[in-house]
């Protein structure tokens, strides 16, 4: 065996243990990866949103919008208030309800109603929405987030469990329309 | 003494890390760098050693868990011995690294110490300013309060606005549905594991290339910078008229850290900590997020930029911004260094400074958020009800009721969302009046399904009469011309 041999023998020995450890390092990565995607992957398939009650009707006046809140569905126990959610219900009449998030479709923030002016208002960057939840004015693009409802037993319920984000809305995909006056 | 100097021996021939230390205190500095415009990278240094320890102080009693965290804020600043200080130290600590290091790159880029060979010094400080305000991020989202997470509320809402992966994005920054628990656990594990190991390890690079390369010397105008001859003339600059590192230059370093170490100290000690503010409950919702002092700029830009730009500004905007900062020194990586010499740089970061700073003053006025209460607590000014008609005050009373006053101020009190209406009548007529009233624009609401047909006459009634003594209203023209011929005169 000569001493050049010898070299390239313990140069591919070393090539070899890189490889080895590219293999492995492949099978750690693949587990790492999917923990860290686990938000958006393998929880989410349990879903997110789910059907909770906010109420019985006799809480929420017809011709009048209440805040109302809920407990988030998926939350652990060290979510301590974070978990409780809140959200504008409108009554209109009867049986029409319109559920709006409490977040501004601008950024955000939580929005506040004025049964004054019928005007929801952001305190973070001035957005305004009217009552039936479309933009007003400020620097929102959309109306306010709607969450999909439906009324059982006596009780309002409504599909919730994701923060809805401009990117993202909430069940309800139409959200308020942008009216023209 | 013999036994201190055995000792001494008896370490470095193991460590061996006496020569290199000598060599690096010893290492000749251009004479001019003496100076205390060099002192700035050393003192952020400083305040970065500062948060280390009281960071680690901190996370002695902090618990976090999004159901504990405030809680353990509270004891920090009242239940434990001097936490508030350690609380307020960190705080002010953290605004003091941050306007460190801008100053320290301000001073860098008009010292023109970007330029060959220390284009990669330059990119790791862009990345350490990078680090650095995301540890001034993170940390207000450790400090979880209201703010902290509305705060969040918004960085999800912008995260949301990538194209394609937007709502992945928005689950993987908050670690599920909704703000919550695992969304603090990142966000600290971020702040106290991930970034401050990129923080140690840009700052080694950073530092080394600094020692490595040398100090960049004073620059004189028409000194210009060529790759060719530059290392060259740095070298002889330093072998002839260089002095050594220490004791020439270090004393200044050491008196800055000791002097911002001090204002780091008298600002909490007369300060106190940051909050917390109210607590992290999104069911209470009488709150007005603000970020803290670092991004109010940014705050402020949000409310100004027009719907339909905004989302590409925010998303491509901090990109150019980065590869512009990367950019700069290839693309000016020679010629002049000298702040007297390139008039464009000066602008540059005269115009930046500005803006940042008209865009921080509006944040800390809010001019574009209603003054939600102004309805309730600022009255009309007596004057402008005095020997008013009942219609006129009826109008009045409409203006509180309908909350007008919450975006329009009357003798500069109330709102600032929508013009002042002091002198409105002036602006408007009275048809104009009912119509912007009732059908809105110019980013007003409408209130045409909100008043009744009397409420509006009153109102508008009432700004009619908004106009200086000596000044008439504004009246349609046509009409004006009918009123002459019939003789009839205005009010």
């Amino acid at each position: 065996m000569s001493a050049e041999n010898g070299v390239s023998r313990r140069a591919a020995l070393v090539k070899l243990g890189v490889l080895l450890n590219g293999i492995v390092g492949v099978f750690l990565a693949v587990p790492i990866v999917r923990y860290l995607l686990s938000p958006v992957t393998r929880e989410k398939k349990f879903g997110y949103d789910s059907w909770l009650v906010l109420g019985t009707l006799e809480q929420f006046p017809a011709g009048q919008t209440r805040l109302a809140t809920y407990r988030n569905p998926l939350v652990n126990d060290w979510d301590g208030e974070t978990g409780n959610i809140a959200c504008w219900v409108r009554r209109v009449d009867d049986q029409t309800f319109q559920v709006f998030a409490i977040n501004c479709a601008h950024l955000g923030c939580p929005v506040r109603w004025f049964p004054q002016s019928s005007l929801f208002m952001c305190p973070c960057h001035g957005g305004a929405y009217y009552q039936d939840g479309s933009r007003a004015s400020g620097p929102p693009e959309r109306g306010l987030f709607q969450y999909r409802h439906k009324i059982a037993d006596g009780k309002l319920l409504i599909k919730a469990g994701e923060m809805p984000t401009p990117g993202q809305p909430v069940a309800n995909k139409t959200g308020g329309k942008r009216t023209c006056a | 003494m013999r036994l201190i100097q055995k000792l001494g021996n008896w370490f470095d021939l193991r460590l061996q890390l006496g020569t290199p230390i000598r060599e690096t205190a010893r290492h000749p500095v251009p004479r001019e760098t003496a100076s205390w415009f060099y002192v700035f990278g050393s003192a952020a240094l400083t305040c970065f050693m500062l948060q280390f320890v009281t960071g680690i102080l901190l996370a002695l009693i902090y618990v976090p868990s999004a159901g504990e965290a405030w809680n353990s804020l509270q004891t920090l600043n009242h239940g434990v011995s001097l936490g508030w200080f350690i609380r307020a130290l960190h705080g002010w600590g953290s605004n003091f690294m941050v306007a460190i290091v801008l100053i320290h790159m301000v001073q860098v880029f008009l010292f023109g110490a970007y330029k060959f060979p220390r284009e990669l010094t330059w990119i790791v400080g862009v990345f350490l300013l990078l680090v650095t305000l995301g540890m001034a991020f993170t940390g207000q989202v450790l400090r979880f309060d209201q703010d902290a997470y509305w705060g969040l509320g918004i960085g999800a809402s912008i995260a949301s606005r990538v194209p394609v992966i937007g709502p992945w994005a928005v689950n993987l920054m908050l670690g599920g549905p909704i703000i919550a628990g695992a969304t603090l656990s990142r966000f600290f594990a971020l702040h106290v594991f991930v970034i401050p190991g990129l923080l140690i390890a840009f700052v080694g690079v950073h530092l080394l290339m600094v020692l490595k390369l040398g100090i960049n010397e004073w620059p004189m105008p028409g000194r210009i910078v060529r790759r060719a001859t530059y290392l060259q003339d740095y070298h002889e600059l330093t072998k002839k008229e260089g002095v050594p590192f220490v004791p020439n230059a270090v004393w200044k370093d050491i008196f800055f850290s000791g002097f911002i170490l001090l204002a780091i100290a008298v600002c909490a000690v007369h300060f106190g900590p940051f909050g917390p503010g109210g607590q992290p409950d999104p069911t209470i919702i009488q709150t007005a997020p603000r970020p803290d002092f670092f991004f109010l700029w940014l705050y402020a830009l949000l409310s100004f930029l027009p719907p339909a730009a905004e989302t590409p500004i925010l998303l491509i905007g901090p990109a150019i911004g980065i590869v512009i900062l990367l950019a700069l020194p290839f693309v000016a990586g020679e010629g002049e260094k000298s702040w007297k010499r390139r008039p464009i740089a000066v602008l540059t970061i005269l115009l930046v400074a500005v803006s940042l700073g008209t865009l921080t003053h509006l944040a800390e006025h809010t001019p574009w958020s209603p003054v939600m209460d102004a309805w309730s607590s600022q009255p009309i000014p007596p004057q402008y009800l005095q020997g008013r008609t009942t219609l006129e005050r009826h109008g009045a009373l409409v203006f509180q009721a309908k909350q007008c006053h919450n975006c329009h101020s009357l003798d500069e009190k109330g709102g600032q969302r929508g013009p002042a209406l002091d002198s409105v009548a002036l602006r408007l007529t009275e048809d104009q009046l009912i119509r912007q009233v009732i059908q809105g624009g110019g980013n007003m609401p409408a209130y045409g399904k909100n008043l009744s047909p009397a409420e509006t006459t009153a109102l508008v009634a009432f700004l009619e009469t908004l106009h200086p003594a000596n000044q008439k209203p504004a009246r349609n023209a046509s009409e004006a011309a009918t009123l002459s011929t019939s003789e009839v005169s205005p009010r």
